[in-house]
């Protein structure tokens, strides 16, 4: 047989087991061999079919959780997906640093890539050559079996993309600014900066590292990897999908994230618009990633009561301090029998609370197992937010908290970068076609 | 002229609170019970008298406060003379009175702050203490244009000395000092983040484990009333840190931070973590 990727290929044919597990390509592949994929799935479902041959587990009940996961997410279209997308269980994220001279090269490789991601959010594999014996595949071959599983991959640059080798220089644009150094920050070159960013997020980890490990393997010889960091977040096996997660503190995160169904909402503060200029940028977003240590040793010995203060919310419910719900708005005025704030001044929720410095919060929870140099864990926050300006949205608010908030007792910024988000392509095109040839 | 003014109210604060101290003090014994502070969440067991402890921790806290101020008197001293090495030799035993009572100081609002940031915990504009004079001894090599600064460092830390006399020691504040202290450590001391251009962070780690050393010593009777196990688990860990650290004391002081191995670095690490979870069970045994 030839490789997967020219047999004709249903559209629906990576929709989800019922009952939870994902099929395979491989099976689909032998099914449509055996009696015509199309005509099963367009009659009852391949569920319904393998459900019948007495090969699927029982979990029907999970089917709908199981269809959010195991999905498949469009790779073009005018946004990018992975920002307003609902937050995947995974993230990989990788840094890379350009190393070819001509800027021809690297709209090749952003054309290259463009193809390969198509395929890898398609949950197809990439390449041509697959099935060879005398050839190294193409696809790394670990995703082979597993369904696209909302794969998205993102993609951005950084200021470092427009310095003097490439030529882009004048088409930087103003909005693409270096973060300035925040109080308290920690930074390590290890963890900072790159010309391209590339987030993945996926509902599972094998899938999304398959992405990241093919944009890398395509890129050599073009772009190295500068570094790399993968992210979780509970799964929807674990908790319903819909409820804010909690970060490795034990807090929810991500409560006053604005509306991503409010188009016009987005569009004010997440979609870079034409008049933000410059033309290529248009329905783009910047991106402001920080790589967080949480120093959870410290955080483990503070008191509950010091825990909550810090953040302004009770730990379970996630309410503001004195309420009973989650999004009970946080009264910001109220005062306690001894004439104090009821949210501390300096509590995290209070800080990050603004009508004007709204961002879109897409963080994941990170371990990378343990710092070498003290024994402790290295695990954290990494901190990922899109907006339209970091100059109006991002800078000020991390400003504030850097300047004031009780949390930085427990937390240290290690990692920092920033990246325009190029928007997204439409078939046929590729991203950042408009910066490379407009 | 600035700080001439705060230097000159300094000292009046210093001797008009010193002499009322000293009333307090003798009248505190009798009547004990009546002046007890009650912690704000009051338990359903018999309250702790943290009198006592309370009234020989400021002791300590003032006899540190001394001894800080006049070390750092030397330390400055020899930098507006000039002598480089004396400087440097200065430097770190002068930190170590400060780093023994840090929770007190940092009660006191800016004044931490001044005498202790990092490069970028402030605004360069603001940054001065400590940590700017070390950077200047040791990355610059020269005393000249730190005078300045020693000098705003002596004034600071005679403020210190002055309001530790009516810094409101409660019972929470010595409770949470002593854990505050071992996270000192085990945040940004035992990275070596914090003596980056000396590399004398062995100092301070020591000076905060003696400080939290000194916290539990106050408290330890009404924890072993509550919890003797506990107690003997702390006292045990303490023992066990001060262990770790003996192979790393060089004549009066210690080895640079850049001396031990990474196995070392992260034994001490552990053993300073391993202390501060039973050291921070010690509130919730007390009632605080």
């Amino acid at each position: 047989m030839e490789d997967n990727k020219k047999q004709p290929q249903p559209a629906d044919m990576h929709k989800e087991r019922e009952g939870g597990t994902p099929f395979s390509r491989r099976e689909v592949l032998k099914m449509a061999g055996v009696g015509g994929l199309g005509l099963l799935l367009g009659s009852v479902g391949a569920g319904g079919v393998l459900a019948g041959t007495g090969k699927l587990g029982s979990r029907s009940d999970t089917a709908s959780a199981d269809a959010a996961r195991s999905g498949r997410l469009p790779f073009y279209g005018t946004h990018q997906a992975g920002i307003v997308t609902p937050p995947q269980n995974f993230l990989c994220f990788a840094a890379f640093d350009l190393t070819v001279t001509r800027g021809e090269e690297v709209s090749q490789l952003f054309k290259a890539w463009t193809e390969a991601s198509a395929k890898l959010c398609a949950g197809e594999t990439v390449g041509t050559q697959n099935s060879q014996t005398g050839l190294p595949p193409d696809d790394t071959g670990e995703a082979v079996g597993l369904n696209p599983s909302n794969t998205s991959i993102t993609f951005g640059i950084s200021p470092s993309f427009f310095d003097e080798r490439f030529g882009f220089g004048p088409k930087r644009p103003a909005g693409l600014v270096d973060l300035p150094r925040f109080p308290g920050d920690n930074l390590r070159s290890e963890w900072c900066g790159g010309d391209i960013g590339v987030q993945v997020c996926a509902d599972d980890l094998q899938v999304a590292f398959h992405a990241i490990r093919n944009l890398t393997r395509i890129a050599r010889g073009k772009a190295v990897l500068r570094w790399t960091q993968e992210g979780f977040q509970r799964t929807a096996a674990a908790g319903a999908p819909g409820e804010t997660p909690r970060n490795l503190m034990g807090f929810k995160d991500g409560t006053g994230n604005p509306d991503v169904t409010d188009e016009k909402l987005m569009s004010d503060l997440i979609w870079t618009q034409a008049s933000d200029g410059p033309a290529w940028m248009a329905n783009g977003s910047y991106m402001a990633v920080r790589r967080i240590r949480l120093r959870l040793e410290v955080w483990d010995r503070s008191t509950l009561g010091d825990q909550e203060a810090t953040f302004g919310r009770h730990r379970d419910s996630g309410a503001p301090l004195g309420l009973k719900n989650e999004f009970d708005p946080l009264p910001l005025d109220a005062k306690g029998a001894d004439g104090k704030a009821v949210i501390p001044m300096t509590a995290h929720a209070r800080l990050a609370h603004s009508e004007t410095e709204r961002i879109l919060r897409r963080s994941y929870s990170y371990s990378s197992g343990l710092d070498r140099q003290t024994g402790q864990l290295d695990a954290g926050l990494f901190f990922v937010s899109y907006q339209r300006s970091l100059e109006k949205q991002f800078i000020p608010l991390q400003m504030r908290l850097a300047k004031q908030d009780k949390l930085n007792e427990y937390i240290t910024h290690v990692g920092s970068a920033v990246f325009a988000c190029f928007p997204g392509a439409k078939e046929g095109r590729y991203i950042g076609q408009e910066l490379f040839e407009g | 002229m600035k700080s001439g003014l705060i230097l000159t109210s300094a000292i009046l604060a210093a001797s008009v609170l010193a002499s009322a101290c000293g009333n307090t003090k003798e009248a505190v014994q009798p009547s004990a019970v009546a002046s007890t502070p009650v912690p704000s969440a009051a338990p359903a067991a018999p309250a702790v008298d943290y009198t006592q402890a309370i009234d020989q921790y400021r002791t300590y806290v003032i006899e540190q406060c001394n001894a800080y101020v006049k070390a750092t008197g030397e330390f400055t001293a020899a930098i507006k003379a000039g002598d480089l090495e004396k400087s440097k030799e200065l430097y770190a035993p002068a930190r170590m009175y400060y780093e023994r009572i840090e929770p007190i100081a940092e009660s006191l609002g800016d004044l931490d702050p001044a005498m202790d940031a990092r490069e970028g915990d402030v605004e360069e504009k603001d940054w001065r203490g400590f940590h700017r004079i070390e950077k200047g001894l040791w990355m610059d090599g020269k005393t000249h244009g730190q005078e300045g600064y020693a000098d705003q460092l002596l004034s600071d830390s005679k403020l210190l000395r002055a309001k530790v006399e009516t810094v409101e020691i409660d019972s929470t504040l010595l409770l949470t000092g002593a854990v505050e202290l071992l996270n000192e450590v085990s945040s940004t001391k035992v990275t070596g983040e914090e003596e980056r251009y000396s590399r004398t962070d062995l100092y301070d780690i020591a000076a905060n484990v003696e400080g939290a050393r000194k916290i539990f010593d106050v408290l330890k009777t009404e924890v072993e009333k509550k919890d003797a196990e506990l107690a003997r688990t702390i006292d045990g860990r303490f023992n066990n840190l001060f262990k770790v650290m003996e192979p790393y004391k060089k004549g009066s002081g210690y080895v640079l931070y850049t001396d031990l191995t990474q196995d070392q670095t992260k034994k001490l690490s552990q053993a300073v973590d391993a202390l501060a979870e039973p050291l921070s069970q010690m509130g919730k045994k007390l009632g605080a």
